[in-house]
């Protein structure tokens, strides 16, 4: 209190002003005890036991052995991806900040040892740098596989991707292409991240055409994903979902194998409403959905995977059996991934649709430092969506295109009738 | 490194002259900076304090993450403490100071109290930017502290801009822009420091090496470890960031060089951190424990303060003893 009084020119580092010594003890002690009571109300419900660990889709992909599994969470999935991708393809190299001793999530381990430091090394700390040097890697014909430690920290890399990257094969009519660069970065939410360790930036590369996004949502997925981004002949931006990197488990084929990028999966067929998510929130749908089906709702889960060029045919396919879409990511509500496929999709299936498209997204606020639950899209706030489109049936007064072509070929004094009984329900509120 | 008084000194109580570490220059002449500091038993003390204080607080929140009471990155400077201390008795509350993530102490000096700090790290109210930055994004608009930046390198043309406000208004302050030694490799530094070279603007660049960007030392990141000399025409000097007499006299210097328009000035205080790049980091996958533990029993820079008090009288003794235990109880 005292220093805001006082106008000094000379600091006196805070301590001179400030309580006792064993006051401000007591008080951080008095603070653990109220946080601990606090944290009771804002850490929620415990999270529903699911098991959330897969089985390779044999629809996608036939593996030659497909007895040979290993458990792997998607740090080591990846790690074996990246082992496969420099053992298979020559010019292939690994570098980012950090990577040489394993990384930051311990994604890139042994590979130093195993490949040399020509193809596995450290950049120094500098996001712009290390895009731009793919660029020239990946135009003289190589594969640099790179790593954006942080989500949060792509964006001095993004003038790189959206000018360079994105714009290559076009302005050189196909003659140079820089196909070969996969970017890897960690993403999303983590618990505790705060404003720059939480971001996910998928939506300001969904504007840049030329550019693809890959998010898998476990470690088979991680794996097939990554390696199908590293040997596609378009450049991948592959954002690995860190809260997943050690919680998702799987028991993962050691072999090589590939899962198709630009291509989403359905995970669940149901009949009442479409859900599509990716990453981390795939798990919020699956618990949501068993939430729904305690109500008789049933959810169709739709894995976008590739979140540019996004795989419309199937989400149209679904939505117009079910007629209700609902979308979900972590990243804010405006002009999100959400967004445009909703567009997009009232575009193809309006006469389909039974309710509006809904969007369980993050605020259109910087990523909090406090209170995560409260901005993360969960479980909670997929249900209420859900129940709310599946009410909106009910509320829905009768649609006036049915009975519209039916009453022109009655006689007049019907159609009055019809029209006034119209009107009153039309004015009826919902 | 020990300093210690030289023997003809004059051995009373209001003025003791400490003689400062060989520096190295780029664009200077040595000569220009003082090679020896003016201080006398209170400002050792003050200073004595003021850093074990830092030192306490760096180790309570330490503590209160571990215990999850705190969320978000925690990014100590426990090892650094003269360059904080350093600074802030260089210049005044009138000055700016922006810097990165690592930024207690630096909030210490700028009206920050435990309580105020601890309750940010625990996003509280109370906290000094109200709980909404946490430990990365300490700020004090009344002392001119703009924080506490996250992404490495971004507050380097932020402080450039500082200033050229102060520029513009013909003010006789000065902007303090610290980066670290992985921030040296940014686009961002570079460019502004050349429109600060353009301009003769009135900052200081602050280089705090502490030898390793995370886990990346600073001779594999850098083709050119003369930190000090990187930015062509800006003059520099690496000062030994552990001495907190070398510290205050070089900013001294420094923010006296800028005032009279001749533009701005690259400093490198070379520096060491005991934690971790962050409580998520051990520290210790890329230096060993004999290497940390040498260096506080040779770099500490409250023991450069303490060895300098071992040859005052006693009762100078006696009080920093005395101020060091309740201290230390916290």
């Amino acid at each position: 209190m005292c220093i805001r009084d006082r106008v000094s020119t000379q600091s006196t580092w805070g301590f001179q002003e400030s309580k006792d010594m064993m006051k401000v003890f007591q008080l951080s002690t008095r603070i653990t005890r109220f946080t601990l009571l606090a944290r009771v109300f804002s850490a929620g419900p415990p999270p529903l036991k699911m098991d959330f660990s897969e089985k390779v889709n044999t629809k996608e992909v036939t593996l030659k052995n497909p007895d040979k599994l290993k458990k792997m969470n998607i740090c080591q999935a990846v790690n074996n991806a990246m082992d496969i991708a420099l053992a298979t393809i020559p010019k292939s190299y690994v570098f980012g900040e950090d990577v040489k001793f394993g990384g930051v999530f311990r994604c890139t381990v042994g590979l130093n040892e195993k490949y040399g430091t020509d193809r596995v090394f450290n950049t120094p700390l500098s996001e712009q740098g290390i895009l731009g040097f793919s660029v020239g890697l990946a135009a003289a014909g190589c594969t640099p596989i790179c790593e954006i430690q942080f989500g949060d920290y792509i964006f001095p890399a993004f003038d790189q991707f959206h000018n360079e990257v994105a714009k290559y094969r076009y302005r050189s009519a196909g003659l140079y292409n820089v196909g070969g660069i996969t970017c890897r970065c960690s993403y999303g939410a983590v618990g505790h991240g705060g404003h720059y360790h939480s971001q996910a930036p998928e939506a300001h590369f969904m504007h840049t055409a030329g550019l693809t996004v890959v998010i898998p949502r476990s470690p088979i997925q991680a794996k097939g994903l990554l390696l199908g981004s590293i040997r596609s002949p378009d450049p991948i931006i592959f954002f690995e979902p860190k809260i997943l990197y050690r919680m998702a488990e799987d028991m993962v084929p050691e072999e090589d194998y590939t899962l198709p990028i630009g291509k989403a999966e359905v995970l669940q067929e149901g009949k009442d409403i479409t859900m599509i998510g990716y990453g981390a929130s795939i798990r919020q749908l699956m618990m949501a959905s068993k939430m729904a089906e305690e109500k008789g709702i049933k959810c169709e889960i739709i894995d976008l995977r590739t979140i540019i060029p996004y795989d419309i045919e199937t989400i149209e396919k679904s939505v117009k059996k079910t007629g209700r879409l609902l979308i979900t990511h972590e990243g804010p509500v405006t002009s999100g991934a959400g967004a445009e496929i909703a567009a997009k999709i009232q575009e193809r299936c309006f006469l389909s649709l039974k309710a509006p498209i809904a969007r369980v997204c993050g605020f259109d606020t910087p990523f909090p430092f406090v209170y995560e639950p409260f901005y993360l899209p969960n479980r909670f706030k997929i249900f209420e969506s859900t129940l709310k489109l599946m009410e909106f049936q009910l509320k829905q007064y009768i649609s006036i295109q049915s009975v519209s072509y039916t009453h022109l070929t009655l006689p007049t004094k019907a159609q009055v009738q019809i029209s006034v009984v119209a009107v009153s329900l039309k004015k009826k509120p919902t | 490194l020990k300093q210690v008084v030289a023997k003809h000194a004059v051995r009373s109580l209001s003025s003791i002259t400490v003689p400062l570490p060989d520096i190295s220059v780029y664009r200077f002449e040595k000569n220009l900076f003082p090679q020896k500091a003016e201080t006398n038993r209170e400002e050792m003390l003050k200073y004595f304090k003021a850093m074990t204080f830092q030192r306490r607080i760096e180790i309570a929140c330490d503590e209160i993450y571990k215990m999850k009471q705190a969320r978000g990155f925690c990014h100590l400077m426990d090892g650094q403490e003269a360059v904080a201390v350093g600074i802030e008795a260089g210049i005044t509350l009138q000055d700016y100071i922006i810097t990165a993530y690592r930024c207690h102490g630096f909030m210490l000096g700028r009206g920050g109290t435990p309580e105020k700090i601890l309750g940010e790290m625990m996003g509280k109210l109370n906290g000094v930017s109200k709980g909404k930055g946490g430990s990365m994004h300490m700020t004090s608009q009344k002392n001119r502290f703009f924080g506490g930046n996250g992404i490495v390198g971004a507050q380097i043309p932020i402080g450039t801009g500082l200033a050229y406000g102060i520029k513009y208004e013909e003010k006789k302050e000065v902007c303090v822009t610290l980066y670290g030694d992985g921030a040296a490799n940014q686009g961002q530094l570079f460019e502004a420091a050349n429109m600060a070279m353009l301009w003769k603007l009135p900052v200081i660049y602050v280089c705090e090496n502490n030898g390793f960007a995370m886990g990346t030392s600073v001779a594999r990141a850098s083709a050119n470890t003369n930190l000090y000399a990187r930015l062509d025409l800006i003059p520099g000097a690496r000062i030994n960031g552990q001495h907190i007499y070398a510290v205050r006299e070089a900013i001294k210097f420094a923010k006296e060089w800028c005032l009279s328009g001749k533009g701005p000035v690259c400093l490198e205080l070379l520096t060491y951190r005991y934690h971790g790049h962050s409580m998520s980091d051990s520290g210790l996958t890329y230096r060993t424990r004999e290497d940390i533990q040498k260096v506080r029993k040779e770099r500490d820079p409250i023991m450069t303060v303490s060895y300098t008090h071992l040859t005052l009288p006693t009762k100078a003794q006696v009080q920093i003893s005395v101020v060091a235990e309740p201290l230390k109880k916290k």
